[in-house]
Parts: C-alpha cells; sequence; structure tokens
C-alpha cells in the first residue's frame, strides 16, 4: 500500500479540503490529515481528479492549515467489530469514550454496507409486541421493519423509544436481541437521559452506544448511522441477533448532509438539501430487514423532529418515502397531555398486515383495526363541524362518534411510560370503546367476531356459562 | 495495439461519485464502457472535448485516474428471447438469482451475468420452412415458455426481407443457430436491443379496449384502454405500491412487467414471494407465469435505476411484438427522474425547474409515448399499456414529474393522503381523478358487460359530485338542516364510497372484482337508492330508511363467494322492512 503524504492542500472550505498534485487517488478512500499541532482528523475523498482531490473531514477544519499534511491510506472507512462491542460506548466515528479498553477487532467490516440483494431478503412477519396500544393495536411493528417516529422539538420521542426499547418482544420467544443507540446531534442531557435508563434497566450490557453530541463534529454525523449499521449487521449476521437500531435525530443528519453539499457547491434540491438526499437515505433505512437462511434481524427506529412540525419537510417526507410506515407524533395530544402523543391518523405500519391476525395477534385483529380507524377518523371529522355548529346540531348517532374519538384518545392512546399492555388487554380496550357505537355501525366487522368480542355478546356468554354452571 | 483499437481503451480522469470522466478513448453517446480492473458497467452520457462522461452502474469506491476504461463499442441493450418470464433483473437486465449465487446475500461489484441462461435448453418449433420469405419482425417458430406463455420467435427488426435456406426444430439453447438466411445471417432464439430506441411497429391503432383491473374505482370510473397510459401520484403511504401490485396481480394483459425503480426491496421481495402462489383468475395458472420483475432499489446505484425503466419497456415492446398484451408498471417514476437529475447535477449541466434537467419534460414524454396499440412488423397486433407511479415531494402534484407526466397521459388516478388516513382504500380521489378514455371505451363496456354500464357510472358520478356540494353545505350548519332528500341522498353515496369505492387489496374474494360483479353491485346500490326515495315519498321517516335492516348485510355483500345471492337476499330484506311484502 503506497502511502504518500502530501502537503499541498490549496484550499480548505467549509468541512472540504482541495488537494493538488497527487498520485492517483481512490474514489471513497479514507484519509488522515495531520495538523501542525500534531492532532490528526480523518476524512474520506468525495472526489477525484489527475489536478485535485477534495476531501471531507468528518471532524471538521478547524485548525487545518496549508502546511497540515495528507495521507491517503489506499482504504476505505471501516468499523473495527466484536461482539465485544456489546456494552461499550463509542464516539460517533466508532472510537471507544467510555474509558474501557480498546476492542480488539473480530473484523473489520466496511461501513458504507452493500445493498441487500432484493432476491435475498425474506419478507418481515414477526409480530413484536411493543406494550404500546397505539401501536400494537393500530399501527403494529413487525422483526425487520423501519418504522420511524416523526416527532416535533419538546414532544416525548425518547420516552417512547425507550419504552419501546424496554418492552419490545417476541413473544413466546427468549431469543438474543441487541440494542444498537446512535445518537446524531442530540444535547448532553437527552443522551444522558437515555444512558441514565439504559444502566438502571441494564439494557446497556446488551447495547452498543455511539454517541455524536450537538457540540460534536456535524460532519462526523455523515458516518455515525452508517458505523451503527455495520455493528447491527455483524451482530445479527454474524451472532444471530435480534438487533433493534435506534437512530436519533436524523433530522442532524440531514442538516449535516445539507452542510456537506453546501460547501461543495452542488445544484441544492427542495429547501437546500441535496438532490440525493433521497438516494442516501435509503443506504441507510434499507439496511434494515431479514434475509433468507440467517437467524438475525435488523429492526430499525429512526427518530426525526419535524422542523415546523411540517411532514412535508423533506426530511420527513423522503424519509416517509423510504421507511414502512412512520408513527406520528402529535402536539395537540401532548397538549392535552396525552402519553405517547400518537396520532394514529397520519400513522401507518405497512408490514403489518402480515403479521396480524389469526396465530399472530388475534382472529379479529385486522377487521377490529379496520373499524377502530374508520370511527375515530369519523369522530375527529365531527370535531371540525361541532366547531362551526355546535354540538347541538349533531345527530345522536353523531355525538356517539364524538365521544367515542375522545375516550379513544383517552383511555386507549393514553397510557404509562412503564405500562407494558399485551395485545390481548389492547384489542379487548378497543371493543370496549366500539361498544359505545351502534351495533349496527360496526360495517367493517363480521359477525362471528362481534358475537366473538363485543363486550354485549361476551357479558351474556360469560352470564349464561353462570347459569350454567351454577344449574349444574 | 492495432490501429482499429485506437480510442477503445482509455483512462479514468476523474471520478464523482457515479459519474467517471475519462480520456483516451472515442466512444459515441450511450456506448457501454467499463471501467477499472473490475470492470464496473457504465455508460456514456456526454462527451466534452477530448473528455468522456461516464455514467457507472456499480459503486464507484476505489476507482483512481489512471484506471483502465474499455469501450465497447455498444449501447446498453438487452437480451430478447426466452426465458425473460419469472424472471427478476436488476435494472441492467443482471439476473438477481445469479448475483446471489455469485456474490451471496449482498450485492458485490463487476459481477457479469448475462440476462438469458446460456445452459437452458428450449424446444424450438419452427413455423416457417427453407425457401419461405421473412423480414424483420416476422415469427419463424415459437417455444413454450412458461405453461401460459408461448414465446414467439421473431426475426429481429433490423434484418431487411430474405430467404430461409435451413430451420431446424428441436431443442436449443439461445445462443445456438437456429436458422439461416440467404445472406448467411444465423438466427438465434435471442436478438439484443438497445434499450434506448423504441421497437419498430408498422402503426398505432386507437385503444377501443379496456385494461381490465379488477378495481371498481379503476374499471368503471376511471378505466385505463389497453395500449393506454396512466399515472397514479401520491404523497407517501397513499397507495401507488398496493395499487401497481393489483394491477401486476389482476389486469387482463398477457404479460406483466413490474418494474420496481428506486423503492424499497421488501416490496420486492413480496411480489417474488406472492405472484408464485397466487392464481390468475383468466388462465388459473400462478401469476408469476406469465411476469418479468425489475427491481432497482433505492439503495442501489442510481444509474442503473435511471436505465431500469428502459430496460422495462423494452422488455415489455418485444412480447407486444408477439402480438400481445402487455402492462408495464414502474414504480416510481420519481426515482427515475430522480437519478437523472443527480447524474445531471454530476455532469455540472444547466438545471432546469427544481434541479432536474431541461430534458425532463421530453424525456418523460418519449418513455409514455412507447406504450400503444400497434400493428405489429408481423402484422399482428400487440398493446404496451404503461401505468407509472409519482412520488411528488410534499405531496404537491404542482411539482415537475408530476405535471410533466399528467401532460402526457391519458388517465390520472390521484391519491389522496386524508383517504388514505382515514382507511378509504385505494384512497383515489373520485373527484380529481380522470380518464380521457371514457367514453371510447364506453361502446366496449355497454356491449360486453350490460346495455346500462354508461348510464349507471354517469349516475353514480352524479351522486358523488351532488354529495361533495352538499358536504359544504352541511360544514356550515350541519347535516339535520338539509331536506329529507338530501340528506338521503348523503346515504347513497356514503354506500357508493363505502361499499363500491372501497375496495381491501388483501381481501382473499374483494381483492379483484370482476366487470359483472361491478355492474351488479353498482346495480344494487341503484336499486337501493330508488326503494329508499320511493320510501321517502311514501312517508316513511328519514332515519327508518336510513337504519333499515338488511344495510350492514348488502354493504358485506361483495365479501362472499356467492355476493349475488348476498346482494340479493340484503336488498329482500330491505324491501320487506321499508314495504313490508
Ligand atoms: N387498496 C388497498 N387496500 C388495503 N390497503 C391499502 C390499499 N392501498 C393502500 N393500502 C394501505 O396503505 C399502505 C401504503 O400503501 P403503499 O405502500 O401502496 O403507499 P405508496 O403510495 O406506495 O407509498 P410510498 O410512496 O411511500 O411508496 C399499505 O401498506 C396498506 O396498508
Ligand atoms: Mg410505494
Amino acid at each position: 500500500m503506497g502511502m504518500k503524504e502530501y502537503k499541498t492542500i490549496n484550499k480548505v472550505a467549509g468541512p472540504l479540503i482541495f488537494v493538488e498534485k497527487t498520485e492517483p487517488v481512490g474514489f471513497g478512500e479514507l484519509v488522515t490529515v495531520s495538523l501542525p499541532d500534531g492532532s490528526t482528523k480523518r476524512g474520506q475523498v468525495l472526489d477525484t481528479s489527475k489536478d485535485v482531490v477534495v476531501v471531507q473531514v468528518f471532524e471538521g477544519t478547524r485548525g487545518i492549515d496549508t502546511s497540515s499534511t495528507v495521507r491517503f491510506t489506499g482504504d476505505i472507512v471501516r468499523l473495527p467489530c466484536s461482539k465485544d462491542m456489546l456494552g461499550r460506548v463509542l464516539s460517533g466515528s466508532g472510537n471507544p469514550i467510555d474509558g474501557g479498553p480498546k476492542i480488539v477487532p473480530e473484523e473489520r467490516r466496511e461501513i458504507i454496507g452493500a445493498a441487500i440483494n432484493p432476491y435475498a431478503r425474506q419478507y418481515p412477519r414477526e409480530f413484536i409486541q411493543t406494550g404500546i396500544s397505539a401501536i400494537d393495536g393500530m399501527n403494529t411493528l413487525v422483526r425487520g421493519q423501519k418504522l420511524p417516529i416523526f416527532s416535533g422539538s419538546g414532544l416525548p420521542h425518547n420516552d417512547i423509544a425507550l419504552q419501546i426499547a424496554r418492552q419490545a418482544k417476541v413473544r413466546g420467544e427468549g431469543e438474543e436481541f441487541a440494542v444498537i443507540f446512535a445518537a446524531m446531534g442530540i444535547t448532553n442531557e437527552e443522551a444522558y437521559h437515555f444512558m441514565k435508563d439504559f444502566e438502571r434497566t441494564g439494557a446497556l450490557e446488551r447495547a452498543v452506544v455511539f454517541l455524536n453530541l450537538a457540540d460534536d463534529p456535524a460532519i462526523e454525523r455523515i458516518l455515525t448511522p452508517r458505523m451503527a449499521l455495520t455493528a447491527a449487521e455483524f451482530l445479527a449476521y454474524e451472532y444471530d441477533l435480534h438487533v433493534l437500531v435506534i437512530l436519533t435525530d436524523m433530522t442532524n443528519y440531514c442538516e449535516a448532509l445539507r452542510e456537506m453539499s453546501a460547501a461543495r457547491e452542488e445544484v441544492p434540491g427542495r429547501r437546500g438539501y441535496p438532490g440525493y438526499m433521497y438516494t442516501d437515505l435509503s443506504t441507510i433505512y434499507e439496511r434494515a430487514g431479514r434475509i433468507r437462511g440467517r437467524k438475525g434481524t435488523i429492526t430499525q427506529f429512526p427518530i426525526l423532529t419535524m422542523p415546523g412540525d411540517d411532514i412535508t419537510h423533506p426530511i420527513p417526507d423522503l424519509s416517509g418515502y423510504i421507511t414502512e410506515g412512520q408513527i406520528v407524533l402529535s402536539r395537540e395530544l401532548h397538549a392535552k397531555g396525552i402519553y405517547p402523543p400518537i396520532d394514529v391518523l397520519p400513522s401507518l405500519s405497512r408490514l403489518m398486515k402480515e403479521g396480524i391476525g389469526e396465530g399472530m395477534t388475534r382472529d379479529d385483529h385486522v377487521q377490529w383495526n379496520d373499524q377502530m380507524y374508520a370511527a375515530y377518523a369519523e369522530g375527529v371529522d365531527l370535531r371540525g363541524l361541532v366547531a362551526i355548529v355546535g354540538e347541538e346540531a349533531l345527530s345522536d348517532r353523531d355525538r356517539k362518534f364524538l365521544r367515542f374519538a375522545d375516550e379513544f384518545e383517552r383511555r386507549f392512546v393514553q397510557q404509562g411510560k412503564y405500562e407494558d399492555r399485551d395485545i390481548e388487554y389492547t384489542l379487548d380496550l378497543g371493543w370496549e370503546l366500539l361498544s359505545m357505537l351502534p351495533e349496527a355501525e360496526l360495517m367493517k366487522i363480521e359477525r362471528k367476531f362481534i358475537e366473538k368480542y363485543h363486550p354485549a355478546y361476551r357479558k351474556k356468554t360469560a352470564a349464561g356459562e353462570e347459569a350454567a354452571e351454577a344449574a349444574a | 495495439m492495432e490501429v482499429k483499437a485506437v480510442g477503445k481503451v482509455g483512462e479514468v480522469y476523474r471520478v464523482s461519485g457515479p459519474l467517471v470522466v475519462g480520456e483516451g478513448i472515442r466512444p459515441r453517446m450511450y456506448d457501454v464502457c467499463f471501467v477499472g480492473e473490475e470492470g464496473l458497467m457504465g455508460e456514456v452520457v456526454g462527451l466534452v472535448g477530448e473528455k468522456t462522461l461516464i455514467q457507472v452502474y456499480e459503486d464507484t469506491s476505489g476507482i483512481k485516474p489512471g484506471d483502465r476504461i474499455e469501450n465497447t463499442g455498444m449501447p446498453l441493450s438487452v437480451e430478447l428471447g426466452p426465458g425473460l418470464i419469472k424472471s427478476f433483473y436488476d435494472g441492467i437486465q443482471r439476473p438477481l438469482p445469479g448475483l446471489k449465487e455469485v456474490s451471496g446475500d449482498f450485492i458485490s461489484r463487476g459481477l457479469h451475468v448475462p440476462g438469458l441462461d446460456r445452459k437452458k435448453n428450449w424446444e424450438f418449433n419452427p413455423a416457417v420452412k427453407k425457401g419461405d420469405k421473412v423480414k424483420g419482425g416476422d415469427i419463424i417458430g415459437t417455444v413454450q415458455e412458461t405453461e401460459v406463455v408461448e414465446h414467439k420467435i421473431l426475426v429481429p427488426p433490423y434484418v431487411g426481407e430474405s430467404t430461409i435456406t435451413e430451420i431446424n426444430g428441436g431443442k436449443f439453447t439461445v445462443e445456438d443457430t437456429v436458422a439461416v438466411l440467404d445472406d448467411g445471417t444465423e438466427l438465434k432464439l435471442y436478438h439484443k436491443w438497445p434499450v434506448r430506441q423504441a421497437r419498430p411497429y408498422i402503426e398505432k391503432l386507437p385503444p377501443l379496449i379496456p385494461l381490465i383491473t379488477g378495481q371498481r374505482i379503476l374499471d368503471t370510473l376511471f378505466p385505463v384502454a389497453k395500449g393506454g397510459t396512466a399515472a397514479i401520484p401520491g404523497p407517501f403511504g397513499s397507495g401507488k405500491t398496493v395499487t401497481q401490485h393489483q394491477l401486476a396481480k389482476w389486469s387482463d394483459a398477457h404479460i406483466v412487467v413490474y418494474i420496481g425503480c428506486g423503492e424499497r426491496g421488501n416490496e420486492m421481495t413480496e411480489v417474488l414471494e406472492e405472484f408464485p402462489e397466487l392464481i390468475d383468475p383468466r388462465t388459473n395458472k400462478p401469476l408469476m407465469e406469465r411476469t418479468v420483475l425489475i427491481a432497482n432499489t433505492s439503495n442501489m446505484p442510481v444509474a442503473a435505476r435511471e436505465a431500469s425503466v428502459y430496460t422495462g419497456i423494452t422488455i415489455a415492446e418485444y412480447f407486444r411484438d408477439m402480438g400481445y398484451d402487455v402492462s408495464i408498471m414502474a414504480d416510481s417514476t420519481s426515482r427515475w427522474a430522480e437519478a437523472m437529475r443527480e447524474i445531471s447535477g454530476r455532469l455540472e449541466e444547466m438545471p432546469g425547474e427544481e434541479g432536474y434537467p431541461a430534458y425532463l419534460a421530453s424525456r418523460i414524454a418519449e418513455f409514455y409515448e412507447r406504450a400503444g396499440r400497434v400493428k405489429t412488423l408481423g402484422g399482428s397486433v400487440g398493446s404496451v399499456s404503461v401505468i407509472g407511479a409519482v412520488s411528488p415531494p410534499g405531496g404537491d402534484f404542482s411539482e415537475p414529474v408530476t405535471q410533466n407526466t399528467l401532460r402526457i397521459v391519458k388517465v390520472f388516478w390521484a391519491l389522496d393522503a386524508k383517504l388514505a388516513a382515514r382507511r378509504h382504500f385505494p384512497a383515489i380521489n373520485w373527484l380529481q381523478s380522470y380518464s380521457l378514455y371514457t367514453d371510447t371505451l364506453k361502446e366496449w363496456y355497454d356491449e360486453n358487460v350490460a346495455a346500462d354500464w354508461s348510464e349507471l357510472r354517469k349516475w353514480a358520478m352524479e351522486v358523488l359530485q351532488e354529495e361533495a356540494n352538499l358536504q359544504e353545505i352541511v360544514q356550515l350548519v350541519g347535516s339535520d338542516a338539509l331536506p329529507e332528500s338530501q340528506r338521503l341522498l348523503l346515504e347513497v353515496a356514503r354506500l357508493i364510497r363505502e361499499v363500491f369505492l372501497q375496495q381491501y387489496a388483501y381481501h382473499p374474494v374483494d381483492s379483484y372484482c370482476s366487470p359483472q360483479k361491478q355492474y351488479d353491485m353498482l346495480k344494487g346500490i341503484k336499486e337501493v337508492n330508488d326503494m329508499f326515495f320511493k320510501a321517502l315519498e311514501q312517508g316513511k321517516l328519514i332515519d327508518e330508511i336510513i337504519n333499515v335492516p338488511g344495510k350492514e348485510e348488502f354493504a358485506r355483500a361483495k365479501f362472499e363467494e356467492d355476493y349475488k345471492t348476498a346482494l340479493q337476499n340484503a336488498i329482500e330484506t330491505m324491501r320487506k322492512a321499508l314495504f313490508g311484502e
């Protein structure tokens, strides 16, 4: 490997340095820059030609001057991987920062993962119970899914992510799992909150934490999710673990991407974000999934805060176009004091259809879900009407739907941060709410399920059985 | 090196993502080149002075200035012959199962696997004999490719009129010679065709026959013709992919080409796991037996994504040339346009609207122009119907890809996030959508389904339109303030929406709805409508009418195999309750 050193930096612009008169340098090559003060920074080749090589410096270009030395390593960025990563805290670019020993790599993996051959994938269909009704009942998560939380600043997305990390399980299985937590540009306080919970619950032992905090270099964030997913793939595919990856906050990642793009003077896409942001994000999100013949799986829970609570902003928009649904948090519900403030209407789990129903959750789940959605949506629509014409102008029927929507939020969506509801509880709670509506309105549910689960019939059968028992 | 080779081999000057700038070669636009030691495949997309701009279909990490570039002198082409059906290709026709064999679960670089299996033997039955005259596009024989597809072996379109001097039946691989022409040309079971060039035909024919999709809102309200074009734009999660999958499953085409262009891996896996299990209602054979899949998912190289739609449509045209009706779904054309934008940005071309290249409109138009019902070179009639999904940023239809698409396609299925959030599926907005084929297809429906089909359709549309008008009033004063006849109309509109328009893709029975069933259902709703208004005239109370027993049964009849009986029973129950006979 010809590791040549150059002192030919002729321009520094934002996170980029331009190096001249080099031997041929490969696209994507890992670069180290030595500063006059003896410190070193790492970077990657973004553009290479016979005249000039453009390098993005992950730790930022502060302190770099034209007398700095640039070394092209002939290699690309890799993460040293080992099962011993579990329980460790690493920086956003993969170096231990918990004071523990160096990680002795079993393997040094490229962090740019090759695309999974679509032919090798297996369709995800195993129900993960999170213990949260608004998710399990309405937008069920399955193993290998990528399901982001679309949040807003100040909303309790971190609590929800933690609750999921604590409670998520595939029922009837004691299989090994691991959590990968990648923080990008979050505050010290937020990070502390996460770490504290991990330590308290003992989850840290089964976790690998990558921390790039708000005061860490922004460009490093471009590496962080890739490092995290490389670790996830290593643990899932080499050690058969079921890995849950939490990426927070993807908005900060995208900001870093925009900064890079601006420094390169690229033609900007919508709102200044680069035109290739969709493709770039897909190379992160598409690393979730399952592969035929392999036991380990990767489930992704990216968190992003929607700038201005705007779901059409390019960051949530492009994410939603790639992920397999989204859990949307609502400021309105939060203001009403409802935790978790999940707005089920814009939320979606695209993979739930294969993961619910008989043998997975319960036979009535599909139609129950349909009916719950229809009823809640109708109630929410009626609120708009009430605001204009008053509740008196509503028919009796409409008033029932209005009440349904209120109860739905207050009893079904709302639950405790440590309340772990099983799916039967969630479904039965839904039935209880549905029984507030006239039975003829339950047009989406077949008779046989109404007779089996509707409280009106359940009481009857329960009473009937008791009577029969008493008689005997 | 020989003189001939000058300009054939050169070297890399610059690498910027998928774009490689070469020097020392003298290619033509769109020539395929191999870059670097691994021979990464790329295509020439620009010539600037001494330099050649190449978009590379694979990840370019590690490629450096000075690396070798070899120009093949050939444009990007696909292989057309037996073995296409049931294939699962990437954007440049590399079989994904083949790639898995050589590189495992992840796609590595520099892999070269031909589009058609070289080893497989096919039974060839000649249809012409020695001494017969043939020309480009003629059928020289057939191969039974799958249980349902008889693959017609075509004389390549570029061959002029010639005489067969030799032809043999029997078992052949695609590379064996099956016939020889008088000028010495050897015909094989396959030929190559450049993807960016439309295959020739004699003339376009008017689109007079509907492509039956089995989806009520599409067939009844906004039909597409065989050989027609349709676009289905919508924000994320509104139902583009599910609708495209429904079309791939149930549309009455002989051949379906499905392109997953820059979308999710799992969505292709779903097709792959499901199609071999699903039975085509027309042939009673698995749907896979007529399907070609192309997947260049979002995380696969963008340049190959750009090529994928051309690969797909060229395969579609090839089957059209055999006289088949082919339908092609591209999900999503926006990702194709974005791939164009990304390459164009790297080429430092002058950006047009929202950074898209100025030629965006013409590329989109050219693509949809390759649809059509045609008289083929061989004299038969075939068609290619194109249905493109569009993914507008923020769900805003005023953006360039949606707008340029709507300018060219004849059918617009507008997806609506609000409907999707309410789980009204398919979430196609009935007021915003349109089909310009409605009038031309009217005759077919009236003749083949029922004489009053178009009348019924017109009635349904009027009720829905009237509902929209009344809703505006309701929003101001509440529904109780409306006169009873209008409240009844709202109820009928609700039946049209919830019973007729809603169609759950995953329901085993309701997923596909035959035109006859569509008619029977709508006719049933009309009958209920007439009963309701008659009852009102006779002085029945509105609440009594709206809550009439049998309505739920009526709503659920579509889920029954024997829907007809269920519909009739429900209507009878309602009639008894209202009129007591
Ligand atoms: N006809 C339908 N029947 C039942 N469910 C449907 C139907 N159409 C859409 N859906 C539901 O909506 C979800 C989203 O649909 P789909 O994946 O087709 O959206 P999309 O428009 O392709 O989104 P994206 O642009 O992100 O790919 C599906 O997962 C499914 O749950
Ligand atoms: Mg889709």
